[in-house]
């Protein structure tokens, strides 16, 4: 089963607020399973945030971010009922996106 | 959050060290503002949606879903159900709590058995339990429902009371009860101050259990809570969704009663 995602946007006056919860192991690499045996580096690389199919925001993150990382973004410029869409890419090039409508 | 909760830590540290006379507001204060912190960065959502997602997945000889569960509410209505929690359940004949309710659905239901569903109900951070995922989706339904277990039916009032006197009944290696940390004003357990939980004022501490615990990843159901503290009090490991857990729950669901649920909550 995939990590979920979840997005919520709102206005904050005439900024959006969004919030984006990710559901993503990211394994630094330097913890040991329970076999000795070093766990694989797994993180997510890349966050574009896209506002009514425009990027708006394009992150590169790594391994220092902790496991299910929560961001918030806020963008200036939206308005009520535009729909935001959060996608990740990771290090072994898997992704997923969700998105939401502002409210 | 890790970055944050080294943060808060340094920052709690530091002021210890500078302020120690005005010590005790202002490290309650410091912890407030760090449990707020962990409770905006809470994934407790995303473990709602894979608990979900296991809710409605056919499993088991009979290949079954638990949509057709019946938590009290009704089968398949999951909304309001874990507020009148505990609750006695006829088709059963006993008192029930969620996890209870559950591994009976899962046996009547999809024909699985009792050592499969119960092999391995407290998970870790790296693979949470399928029961501690569906927990959480089941509690998060009741967010803001005032909790409301009944006790209307002479089970329920047998199990609410035998749960009370489980509460205050000392022994073990300690000669502890419950009520030995959660009986009284001003206890705490290092930096964590103690609920009284035999009076509605600790209310507030059960509606916000079941919970996730930031400094270990881990989702916590009321079943391990239950078993974690008689753990700590040294006593023998209490069987899973034995009488006695569910009665102790019922007592404490009902001392809290009237309180908006509040979970899953977030912890330290």
């Amino acid at each position: 089963m995939a990590d979920p995602m979840k997005a919520r946007a709102s206005m904050k006056g005439d900024v959006a607020e969004i919030r984006v919860l990710m559901g993503h192991p990211m394994e630094t690499g330097d913890r040991k399973g329970s076999d000795g045996k070093p766990i694989p580096r797994h993180f997510i690389q890349n966050v574009t945030v896209k506002l009514n199919g425009k990027t708006v925001v394009e992150g590169n993150i790594s391994q220092a971010v902790s496991r299910n990382p929560v961001f918030s973004f806020r963008v200036k410029g939206a308005k009520a009922g535009d729909k935001v869409e959060i996608s990740w890419l990771d290090n072994k090039g898997a992704t997923n996106k969700t998105d939401a409508a502002i409210a | 959050m890790r970055a944050l909760q080294r943060n808060a830590l340094l920052t709690a540290t530091a002021l210890a060290l500078v302020a120690a006379p005005a010590l005790a507001q202002d490290e309650k204060k410091e912890i407030q503002k760090y449990q707020q912190m962990l409770t905006e960065g809470s994934p407790v959502e995303l473990f709602e949606l894979q608990g979900e997602a296991l809710w409605n997945k056919p499993q088991g000889p009979k290949n079954a879903s638990l949509q057709k569960c019946d938590l009290g509410q009704g089968p398949g209505v999951v909304k309001r159900a874990y507020a009148t929690m505990p609750r006695y359940f006829a088709d059963a004949d006993r008192v029930m709590d969620l996890e209870t309710r559950l591994v009976h659905c899962m046996m009547t239901l999809q024909g699985r058995t009792f050592d499969e569903i119960t092999k391995r109900v407290f998970g870790n951070a790296d693979r949470p339990s399928e029961m501690e995922l569906i927990v959480f989706y089941v509690v998060g339904q009741s967010r803001g429902v005032k909790m409301a277990a009944p006790v209307s039916h002479p089970k329920e009032k047998e199990s609410v009371g035998l749960g009370k006197k489980i509460f205050f009944y000392r022994a073990g290696a300690w000669d502890f009860s419950c009520a030995s940390c959660h009986g009284e004003e001003g206890k705490r357990i290092r930096m964590q101050d103690l609920p009284i939980l035999s009076d509605p004022s600790g209310a507030r501490s059960y509606a916000t259990w079941p919970a996730y615990r930031v400094s270990n990843s881990g989702l916590h159901t009321m079943q391990w809570r239950i078993n974690d503290c008689y753990r700590q009090m040294r006593f023998p490991e209490p069987n899973f969704t034995s009488e006695a857990t569910v009665a102790l729950t019922h007592y404490m669901a009902v001392v809290a009663k009237g309180e908006p649920y509040d979970g899953p909550g977030t912890k330290r």
